[in-house]
């Protein structure tokens, strides 16, 4: 933990791709810190930006100029086996296209990563067990992916990115593929993460999706052009319904 | 409020508490607020307009409400009548397009800035009102209406969006001459 104490912190951050008439500034000049336990949304049209960003703070690609810390330690001056490191173990990645392995069963997509991490067999099954479980998939451990609903493969997918326990869990338009009802689901696994004090960076077109965050950040064209809390008001629903006389 | 009071005693005559409690398992999180008083007003009113009749029975001697309401026959025709209305709310978008087109005429202020305040404070109530949502079993009917809730306040988030698309360029044009 840094003497800032969020969990991903960066510092005039910029991404270019692209170069003369084709320079493209994806990211620029950001500066960020999300506490720990806090889950952040970011919004904004396509191309802004945010995937790129979400990129960034995971380590699969590489800033033009700036800073980035996990947790305290900066990652994007490390080389690129601990950066590999680091993506295994600290970081969880999900996806709008799931993105699972199509010849695994659900459990052993969910194992995969706590194999990688170099952890027993054992460990693996005891993990993937737990939160498939805890996502309401018991029943469907032992099923490939192409025979669960969108919703299903969703929560598994969540279940991998959060096979080893990673310091930030970074979700990719994780509801873009998905009806109403698998989006609520998704949303009670994050409120579910979030009370257990996980730290989440949500990218996200969905506005329903992004109000329930913490906080909502909005990029265009590189740049944050605003900055929400929205947690903290709570329980007056009253003002949402007009009941008269 | 008063014709969903008269049609919740068109299932049986029943006590003020009754219905209040009905009323609210039916909101859900956002009857909450309710509060004991605005049932009792409404049917006060009701019983004067003639739509429904209050007898006072023998009740427990631990319940000081003792009155049983009953739909008259015209409160029975009028909830028939309720029933087959297709009013529906009218979208109140006008008075903020409005403010929107003035403050830039008037250079009051920056049309942008107010879309994003707004947007802001909707975010908001979609916040709350997504949150308790999220609290509901699936399939209750509570649910369904904070599920109607959040879903018009997505619609008018998104209605936003193109208020500041549109107003970003305009300020962008007249700054360019």
């Amino acid at each position: 933990m840094n003497e800032f104490g969020g969990v991903v912190r960066v510092r005039g951050l910029f991404k270019e791709h692209g170069q003369g008439q084709g320079l493209v500034r994806a990211v620029d000049g950001v500066d960020l810190e999300v506490p720990a336990g806090q889950m952040l949304a970011v919004m904004g049209p396509s191309g802004c930006g945010k995937s790129t960003l979400l990129h960034l703070l995971g380590g699969l690609e590489r800033p033009s100029d700036g800073q980035v810390w996990l947790a305290g330690q900066r990652i994007d001056t490390v080389n690129e086996r601990g950066l590999a490191r680091l993506r295994r173990r600290s970081v969880g990645f999900v996806f709008q296209a799931f993105h699972l392995i199509e010849e695994l069963s659900a459990a052993e997509n969910v194992e995969l990563p706590v194999l990688l991490a170099g952890r027993s067999a054992r460990a693996a099954r005891r993990r993937a067990a737990f939160l498939l479980e805890r996502f309401g998939l018991a029943d469907r451990t032992r099923h490939l992916p192409w025979q669960l609903s969108g919703g299903q493969r969703q929560r598994v997918a969540i279940a991998r990115a959060m096979a080893n326990e990673p310091l930030v869990l970074l979700a990719d338009e994780p509801t873009g593929n998905l009806d109403t009802a698998a989006t609520l689901d998704v949303l009670r696994i994050f409120a579910d993460l979030r009370a257990a004090g996980q730290t989440l960076v949500v990218v996200t077109h969905d506005e329903r999706v992004a109000a329930t965050a913490d906080r909502l950040v909005t990029m265009r064209d590189g740049m944050f052009v605003d900055d929400t809390q929205l947690a903290g008001r709570t329980g007056r629903l009253d003002g949402l319904i007009g009941l008269e006389d | 409020m008063q014709d969903a009071v008269l049609a919740m005693l068109a299932k049986e005559p029943s006590h003020g508490y009754q219905l209040r409690a009905r009323l609210r398992r039916v909101l859900g999180p956002l009857g909450e607020s309710m509060n004991a008083g605005q049932v009792y007003v409404t049917l006060a009113r009701l019983e004067r307009a003639g739509l429904v009749v209050c007898e006072r029975v023998d009740g427990l001697p631990d319940r000081p409400d003792r009155k049983v309401y009953a739909l008259t026959s015209a409160g029975q025709q009028r909830v028939a009548a309720w029933l087959t209305e297709v009013g529906w709310p009218k979208p109140d978008l006008a008075e903020f397009h409005l403010k929107l087109a003035a403050a830039a005429a008037a250079r009051l202020a920056d049309p942008v800035e107010l879309v994003d305040a707004q947007r802001r404070e909707l975010l908001r109530r979609l916040g709350e009102a997504q949150r308790a949502l999220l609290a509901e079993p699936d399939g209750s009917t509570a649910g369904l209406l904070l599920e109607g809730v959040a879903l018009r306040l997505q619609a008018d988030l998104r209605w936003l969006e193109a208020c500041e698309r549109v107003w970003s360029r305009a300020g962008y044009e007249s700054e360019g001459g």
